[in-house]
């Protein structure tokens, strides 16, 4: 197993390498760069003033000269200094991700635990009334735009019934601490984790619904139900047990996605998170933060797909490790 | 409806003229939007709008000015300006002390025009003329200048030469110090903090030096990207403030409609936006005066005035706003006539060509208004192309000349040496900066005219030269003008006398007060 793990960590500093020299040609392709933006917000984009920062960025050198620097800069784990923000970027992000987390950690545990219990439900009535209902709802959640959800949310819960706060993490001015403080936070991150679990939540449950109705016309099943196991049993240890391993795959794909949060609704709801620091990176062309950004984005996906395939061998002991 | 929204405007207005005459009360807490979330908020070193918004509380310059331009008293207390124009003495006010209590004397004046001369370009041009400065004690400074410019005494205020505390940046590198994240000026509001991505913190300075300012205990400047979410959040009464350009011109009426909520469109004179489609001189139909001018009669900006921009703003008559010195009327006018533009099409030989016609990438209010303007142009056969773009995208594009026509907006900062001159003169006529003589309009006499006006004395002299430049301008046609811009401020009509000056929200919260 370790030969396999450092085999796969080999591997994925290499695609790591690949993913950063191709964001950066793909971002300077984008057109624009961080000095006409700044200038431009000056108000005062003369020339010599867009020449200044350009030099001052170091965007006046060869894109090879570039490339050269930035990579030896996250080889020795330094994500380079934002543009715009004036800030390294290793602190940007730092000071951006425990909200993010949150706020994809709260989706992701809400979608995996809601959905995987509907799908459950769903599959072993399948037919019934429970079935077509959870099947219905799971359609319409995968299908509606997540800002539109997000907006309605917002209608309906803040201007309506002002039952939750529209925007933010907190409640600025308030300073509270300890369990009001938490309690606080929950407020602010339920809208914006149900935007984001809802789809999730949809997609968990039609798969595990539409994997357990596979798994549950296999013969050792049929073995298991013959055997006289409870039904209960069958279902929990034969049939979702064997039908959990799609639904691991698009949790490892998930929880991937974590860091990066969720741009549309971090911008909506103004969630502090990595996702809208990503969002006004492209909109500034900042592009050592957007980079530094994708750096992160691009590690935790290799890392859960890692994760995801240890798993695979816990949920399913007949896979081996293939070093 | 329209007329009702207006109605309300000019009552609000008057009830705001009213709320001067009231006792200000002391304490409370305002909650503000800003967007974007500033880069800085050392205003030596950022000059962009979200910037000087928050930074104005903090930091201050040595004048003010009145809604007509007038000068007001700054940190400087009188002026005088010699009978040949070129020298000028300001007395500073007395017992005025930075935000960590060391004094402000004419030393840190001095040393803040070096440290803008290195950082901020419009002043930079803006000091063009001055020779030199002296400190003949510590509340006196004089300026002397090569030659009269006439609008000297307009470059004073926060946004254009902020003072910079010379005891925390002498002998520093400006931008890494780290003072930059904790600014220290002298104004009514101190920096206390900045969670990025949230919100920004100003606490009420007790040392201010005007007895009993400001009245208002602390500011809170909410970062909300989403102009939706900025409508709800006044909506839902989290906020209290919502600067002008905060939210979509549609959801003006609506807001203004609520509960005590008070809207005005001052605030805006000092910057006077005027807004144009830059008509690219060089090449295609739009090389052609005739073609220029049908766009000119094609353009129906009444209904984008009262339709898109809620009745708010006017239709520009020409170069120069009608808010800045040196506005003249007497111009050649173009009111919406597409029977005159198509005569105009077929005299310049316009076969139809492709336009290309590249929006300015600010929201939905602008996206709406290009889509207006293309409706115009194609009504009297124009054949338009619309180019999407990012703002990157934009400024690239306009930077580079690649379009036919393009939108934009830029500040006039009160004088036409200041910041008409720039869009017309064919020394401004670089690649590579979206805001300057993009549109490549050259020609000579306006060049003279421009460089006379800048210097010229006494004013009664510039106003003559302005006209004529003017007049010439807008027979010539280089740019499409559209409108003189008016960006609405939504507050609760609890927040008393925000706006005094002719640059509104950005010379911070000195005497707004709550009235609890």
């Amino acid at each position: 197993m370790l030969a396999f793990i450092a085999q796969r960590i080999g591997k994925a500093v290499i695609v790591l390498l690949a993913i950063v020299v191709l964001n950066f040609f793909l971002i300077r392709m984008a057109p624009g760069d961080p000095a006409l933006v700044m200038a431009g917000e000056a108000g005062a984009g003369d020339k010599i003033f867009v020449a200044q920062l350009r030099e001052k960025f170091g965007l006046d050198k060869p894109l090879p000269v570039q490339l050269y620097t930035y990579v030896k800069g996250i080889v020795s784990f330094d994500l380079g200094f934002s543009f715009r923000q004036q800030m390294p970027v290793s602190k940007l992000i730092l000071e951006r991700l425990p909200a993010t987390l949150l706020l994809t950690g709260t989706a992701f545990a809400i979608s995996l635990v809601l959905g995987v219990l509907f799908g459950t439900l769903a599959a072993r009535w399948a037919g019934s009334w429970t079935d077509t209902a959870i099947t219905i709802l799971a359609l319409i959640f995968y299908a509606t735009p997540l800002f539109w959800v997000a907006l309605m949310a917002i209608l309906l819960f803040s201007v309506a019934m002002d039952w939750l706060p529209s925007f933010g993490y907190e409640t600025v001015g308030a300073n509270y601490t300890g369990l009001a403080h938490m309690m606080d936070v929950g407020a602010h991150l339920i809208m914006p984790a149900t935007t984001i679990g809802l789809f999730f939540m949809a997609t968990y449950a039609r798969m595990t619904r539409a994997s357990m109705l596979e798994v549950k016309r296999l013969d050792f099943v049929k073995t298991a139900r013959a055997k006289g196991l409870r039904d209960a049993v069958i279902q929990r240890r034969h049939v979702l047990r064997n039908a959990l391993l799609p639904v691991v795959t698009l949790a490892g794909l998930q929880a991937g996605t974590l860091v990066g949060g969720a741009v549309l609704t971090e911008t909506v709801f103004a969630w502090p998170g990595i996702g809208r620091l990503m969002y006004e990176a492209l909109l500034q062309r900042d592009y050592n933060l957007l980079l530094g950004v994708f750096v992160v984005c691009s590690a935790m996906v290799l890392a859960f797909n890692l994760i995801t395939d240890l798993i695979y061998r816990s949920v399913d002991p007949r896979i081996e490790f293939a070093a | 409806m329209l007329k009702r929204v207006l109605i309300g405007l000019v009552m609000i207005c008057g009830l705001s003229a009213a709320a001067v005459a009231e006792e200000p009360k002391a304490g409370g807490v305002v909650n503000a939007v800003i967007q974007p979330e500033p880069p800085g908020l050392m205003l030596g070193l950022v000059q962009n709008g979200p910037t000087q918004m928050v930074a104005g509380n903090i930091y201050e310059g040595l004048l003010r000015y009145s809604p007509k331009l007038e000068p007001l008293p700054g940190l400087a207390e009188s002026w005088t300006m010699s009978e040949d124009g070129k020298v000028y003495s300001f007395k500073l006010r007395k017992g005025v002390t930075w935000h960590d209590g060391k004094p402000f004397t004419s030393a840190d004046v001095v040393f803040s025009i070096e440290f803008l001369k290195q950082t901020h370009p419009r002043l930079r041009s803006n000091l063009v003329q001055l020779d030199k400065v002296e400190t003949p004690d510590d509340s006196t400074i004089v300026f002397t200048l090569k030659q009269p410019f006439g609008p000297f005494l307009g470059i004073f205020e926060v946004g254009s030469m902020p003072m910079i505390p010379k005891h925390i940046y002498e002998g520093t590198d400006f931008k890494t110090n780290p003072a930059n994240n904790t600014p220290i000026g002298t104004g009514p509001f101190m920096f206390k903090e900045w969670q990025k991505g949230s919100f920004i913190h100003l606490v009420k300075n007790p040392n201010y030096y005007i007895k009993g300012k400001p009245y208002i205990d602390e500011i809170y400047w909410h970062v909300i990207p989403d102009a939706a979410a900025r409508a709800v959040a006044f909506e839902t009464g989290k906020v209290d403030v919502l600067p002008g350009g905060s939210v979509e011109n549609f959801d003006v009426p609506r807001l203004s409609k609520l509960k005590n909520v008070c809207v005005t469109g001052t605030g805006w004179e000092f910057f006077s936006p005027h807004s144009w489609l830059w008509l690219n001189n060089r090449s295609g139909p739009t090389s052609n005066k005739k073609f220029r001018q049908a766009v000119m009669f094609a353009l129906d900006r009444n209904f984008a005035k009262d339709v898109i921009w809620n009745g708010l703003g006017k239709v520009a008559t020409g170069p120069a706003g009608s808010s800045i010195k040196f506005h003249s009327d007497a111009v050649t006018k173009y009111d919406y006539d597409p029977a005159k533009a198509k005569a105009l099409l077929k005299e310049a030989g316009y076969n139809g060509e492709k336009v290309r016609l590249l929006p300015l990438p600010y929201g939905e209010t602008w996206q709406r208004w290009a889509e207006a303007v293309k409706q115009n142009l194609q009504d009297v056969g124009i054949n338009v192309e619309m180019v999407a773009t990012d703002v990157p995208g934009w400024n690239q594009k306009t930077a580079d000349w690649d379009y036919d026509i393009a939108f934009t907006y830029l500040y006039q900062y009160g004088d036409p040496a200041l910041g008409v001159g720039r869009n017309y003169i064919s020394s401004q006529i670089v690649k590579g900066s979206p805001f300057n003589n993009v549109e490549g309009y050259s020609n000579p006499e306006i060049d003279q005219l421009f460089a006379d006006g800048a210097v010229a004395f006494p004013d009664a002299k510039r106003e003559e030269i302005y006209a004529k430049a003017q007049k010439i301008l807008t027979d010539d046609v280089p740019v499409a003008w559209l409108l003189e811009l008016q960006f609405p401020t939504i507050t609760r009509c609890n927040v008393k006398n925000l706006i005094t000056t002719a640059i509104g929200v950005n010379d911070g919260f000195r005497d707004a007060w709550l009235d609890k």
